[in-house]
């Protein structure tokens, strides 16, 4: 009857090594929150539609909510926590500050952390190609034009530099 | 949202150890990217005891393309179909259908093998447990009553994965591992019209790996969705379509998104020996109204789905005919 007991998995969150309690049937995103405490990851739908909770693992955009922490052993998981340089917004995270591309922020983490995926390997997308790697992400305040201009920003294909 | 039910995972690393995880567990469900799968758990569908996730199994995985064809594993990601030169190069169809599937993070995930296995859909049960069971459920699970047909006897929810069709009209065959062994067989022979039983696959049975013949045909693949950047077709088509000088020597159409099962529009051979001009597209439009079974299962009207079909046919049958109007 103990099928959904818990077990060690060791990951490294962060780019730091981390071991953690979880059941086979615990989600990723419930991992980061509720254990680990890490909260910007947000929970949005809950079902895959709407990006909230994009993390990166192993460098690729991913969805927590529907990831089991299982699955994650030995790989490398990435979160909005994990950004910031020296206590200091990463170059996307001040774009998205700068150009107005958060509101009430609800899915800036997931919308930040699916750019970044982006800018890893196509450090100079253009328009299009942002919005394709952004299609999941559903943002119910900006419209969306303040998101892709933050993009362009941070990855300098903007059409004015930043002030 | 449910909590997930309480099952362990076991991570086979050949075909025999996941025959045998199946044999363990009857109560068990194979699971890939779990991109689908997840979700119904979620929603309260299905209480599976264990997941066998395949995706570590050698022989799911990679692509081998050669003077034989190509073969895709089962494991491969959406996202690395799309991305592979040579699937672009001569499968057309099969990579724009990868490409057109979900978003980014859902082809990260959901495989090939998935795909073709996805369950059907209907907006009477892609639904939380609470809103299901406040609606009595439907035919399809828990529940006695069709919401789309209720004087039928059948669920009529769609088949709605993008790349089957675009494998169908390259002749694809799969590769099936199961207790007797494995067995290869055309991929349209594993789709049966059924909404509530669109498998055919046995208990214990998985998918290996899908087999494309060599020397295709020009292919694409079209699809119409309610949200553009991110959604299950509302009917997507795909054609092949050989051509000598300027009349069609060779057609295959394949639907998605109207019926429960994938299939191969029948009838194109009456196509043959003629030139793509309007009065050819409006024969294979007539043809496409025919044979596709749109129900009320999404909030856009079947009829829609019915035209939408017809007209994604015809479009890309004169893309591919080299239509001069
Ligand atoms: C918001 C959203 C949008 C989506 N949009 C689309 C879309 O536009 N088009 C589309 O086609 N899909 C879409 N999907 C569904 C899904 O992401 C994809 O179909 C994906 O390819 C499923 O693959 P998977 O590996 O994640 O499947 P899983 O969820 O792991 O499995 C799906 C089913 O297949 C079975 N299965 C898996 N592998 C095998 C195998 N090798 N042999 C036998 N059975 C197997 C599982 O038991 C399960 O029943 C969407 C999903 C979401 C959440
Ligand atoms: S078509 Fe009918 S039986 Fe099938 S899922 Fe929809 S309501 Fe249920
Ligand atoms: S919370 Fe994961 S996609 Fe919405
Ligand atoms: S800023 Fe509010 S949802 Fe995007």
């Amino acid at each position: 009857m103990s099928a959904a007991r818990k077990r060690v998995r060791a990951l490294r969150l962060n780019n730091r090594p981390v071991e953690v309690l979880a059941a086979d049937n615990t989600l990723l995103l419930d991992t980061l929150r509720e254990t680990l405490g890490q909260t910007g990851t947000k929970r949005g739908c809950d079902g895959g539609e709407c990006g909230a909770c994009t993390v990166l693992i192993d460098g690729t955009p991913r969805l927590a909510c529907l990831t089991r922490t299982q699955e994650c052993a030995g790989h490398h998981v990435e979160t909005i926590e994990g950004l910031a340089e020296n206590g200091r917004m990463s170059r996307l995270q001040r774009a998205f500050h700068e150009r107005l591309g958060a509101q009430c922020g609800y899915c800036t983490p997931g919308m930040v952390m699916a750019a970044e995926g982006l800018l890893r390997h196509t450090p100079h997308p253009d328009e299009a190609e942002i919005r394709a790697a952004l299609g999941g992400n559903i943002c119910r305040c900006t419209g969306y034009v303040k998101i892709i201009e933050a993009v362009q920003d941070a990855a300098g294909t903007g059409a004015e530099a930043a002030p | 949202m449910e909590l997930l039910p309480d099952f362990r995972v076991a991570t086979p690393v050949s075909i025999a150890a996941a025959l045998a995880a199946g044999k363990r567990h009857p109560g068990g469900r194979f699971v890939a990217g779990g991109t689908d799968l997840m979700v119904n758990l979620r929603h309260g569908i299905g209480a599976p005891t264990a997941l066998i996730d395949l995706r570590a199994i050698p022989e799911l995985r990679g692509i081998a393309s050669g003077t034989g064809g190509m073969s895709i594993g089962a494991a491969v990601t959406l996202a690395e179909l799309a991305a592979h030169p040579a699937v672009a190069a001569h499968y057309p169809a099969v990579a724009a259908a990868a490409a057109a599937v979900g978003a980014p993070a859902h082809r990260a995930a959901g495989t090939v093998g998935g795909n073709l296995c996805l369950d059907t859909r209907c907006m009477f049960y892609n639904r939380s447990a609470w809103w299901r069971e406040a609606n009595s459920f439907c035919l399809k699970h828990e529940g006695d009553t069709c919401h789309v047909a209720p004087t039928g006897k059948r669920c009529h929810a769609a088949f709605s994965g993008d790349l089957a069709p675009a494998l169908l009209v390259h002749d694809a065959a799969v590769e099936i591992a199961g207790p007797d062994g494995l067995r290869r067989q055309p991929l349209a022979d594993l789709y049966a019209e059924d909404g509530a039983a669109h498998l055919r696959l046995a208990p214990g049975e998985f998918l290996v790996r899908v087999a494309l013949p060599p020397d295709p045909w020009p292919s694409a693949y079209a699809k119409a969705r309610a949200r553009g950047a991110i959604d299950f077709p509302l009917a997507g088509v795909a054609v092949a379509l050989r051509r000598d000088g300027d009349t069609v020597a060779g057609l295959r159409v394949a639907l998605t998104g109207t019926n429960s099962r994938p299939f191969l529009l029948e009838g194109t051979a009456a196509l043959l020996g003629a030139a793509v001009d309007a009065a050819w597209r409006d024969r294979l439009g007539k043809l496409v109204q025919k044979q596709v079974l749109p129900m009320r299962t999404t909030l856009l009207a079947a009829q829609y789905r019915r035209r939408v079909a017809s007209a994604l046919a015809q479009r890309l049958a004169g893309a591919l005919g080299g239509a001069a109007d």
